[in-house]
């Protein structure tokens, strides 16, 4: 069973996200592990957040890339300890974010300017200007900001620090 | 458990009553931030219901709390049943409950219940982007026009009585059991009533003088508004008992 568990951890590993496709699971930092007892495999997802819509979509994704694998009593579980934050975000998944058109976050949740709530610059993921100015605290979905930049005229998402 | 219930109907509750704004926000950005709030709180209450579900046993679900209790069962605090009103109510309504939510789940992460305490920790986060809205909002209408200024003065003189029953512990609040448990709710009062005047400074608003205080949701006794919410919630369980969807 050794050779099944790296395959199962590289099937895991590539699931999309439903809401940004270009992220996996794992560069977005929700996957979590999985655990196996027989044939069944309980898949562990830290949520973003809390009532994040995108999750029931996850679950499905998880379920059906390991049903085209062979695998088919799987169970995902949504655990909320280690408690996700941006800062699970990987290189990678912070580079294909801003390839995506999508401002990363800027910092890290530990930042002292994070903790007063004081403002960031976000650098426009177009043109890189840091000429931008934030629209709205809630973008398309709860885990972005609308941003707009005031050299290229483009409004973006930004991926806000959670 | 019952503990854990008041917490979930509080979220739940407010959840619902800000989804009576999707598709009906003033602008479609607010409308979204709105449904956004929406979505955190109801995923608030679905890992509070799980967690009472567990704890009761006996094959509960996290679906038979909200869709099968009935008014007087329902713990939530009065302040969150009460209508959306126009844009300035519910602004001021959520204000004032992200007062109390935020500083009550900065308490909660040092429960010794440890569950209780991971789940304040995950959903602190979202209480603090919440706070943050709020707050702008307060201020921005507040602290603009002539008529934006009366419209949330209005909402806060009829609103602000349904907001120290946060602060008031209830029998259970101070049942001996819940202990380290539960959060000492007064314990929180002075914060959260700092951030609250501090914000209505900055907005202009007075603060008026409360003569009659609201309570009582937290022990069943509710305003005729939760019926109306609840029937909307239940119908379509009570019309099609059980169904999954
Ligand atoms: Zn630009």
């Amino acid at each position: 069973m050794v050779e099944n568990k790296s395959h199962i951890e590289e099937v895991l590993r590539n699931v999309t996200d439903p809401e940004i496709p270009v992220l996996t699971i794992q560069e977005l930092g929700i996957y979590q592990g999985f655990e196996s007892e027989g044939d069944k495999i309980t898949v562990l997802i830290t949520p973003t957040y809390t009532g994040c819509p995108a999750m029931d979509m996850i679950t499905v994704n998880v379920k059906s890339a390991m049903e085209d694998a062979g695998y088919k009593n799987v169970v995902v579980k949504l655990v909320l300890s280690p408690i996700w934050t941006t800062d699970m975000i990987s290189q990678e998944g912070h580079r294909k974010l801003k390839e995506y058109g999508i401002a990363p976050p800027v910092e890290k949740t530990t930042d002292s300017s994070f903790l007063s709530g004081e403002e960031k610059v976000v650098p426009c993921p177009q043109c890189e200007s840091k000429n931008t100015q934030l629209i709205s605290q809630f973008g398309s979905t709860a885990c972005k900001a609308l941003y707009k930049c005031n050299d290229c005229l483009e409004p973006f998402d930004y991926f806000k620090c959670y | 458990m019952k503990y854990v219930l008041q917490l979930a109907d509080n979220a739940m509750i407010l959840g619902q009553r800000l989804a009576e704004w999707c598709g009906h926000g003033p602008i479609l950005e607010q409308d979204i931030a709105i449904t956004n709030i929406s979505l955190d709180l109801i995923g608030e209450a679905r890992v509070l219901y799980q967690y009472a579900a567990e704890i009761e046993g006996g094959g509960k679900t996290e679906d038979d709390y909200p869709y099968k209790r009935d008014v007087r069962d329902w713990r939530n605090l009065l302040l969150v049943e009460q209508p959306n009103g126009h844009f300035g109510y519910t602004i001021v309504r959520q204000f004032m409950f992200d007062c109390y939510h935020y500083f009550h789940l900065k308490a909660m992460a040092d429960s010794k219940d440890e569950r209780l305490a991971v789940i304040a920790k995950k959903t602190i986060k979202e209480a603090t982007y919440h706070l943050k809205y709020s707050s702008e909002w307060m201020i921005r209408l507040g602290d603009g026009t002539e008529e934006s200024r009366s419209k949330m003065q209005e909402a806060l003189d009829d609103r602000i009585r349904f907001f120290d029953e946060a602060f008031i512990p209830s029998k259970l609040e101070n049942d001996e059991s819940l202990k380290g448990i539960a959060v000492d709710c007064l314990s929180i009062r002075d914060a959260a009533w700092t951030k609250f005047t501090e914000v209505c400074n900055t907005a202009t608003l007075t603060i008026p003088e409360v003569k009659f205080p609201q309570k009582g949701g937290k022990d069943g006794m509710h305003t005729e508004h939760l019926g109306f919410i609840l029937a909307e919630l239940q119908f379509l369980q009570k019309s099609y008992p059980n169904s999954n969807w």
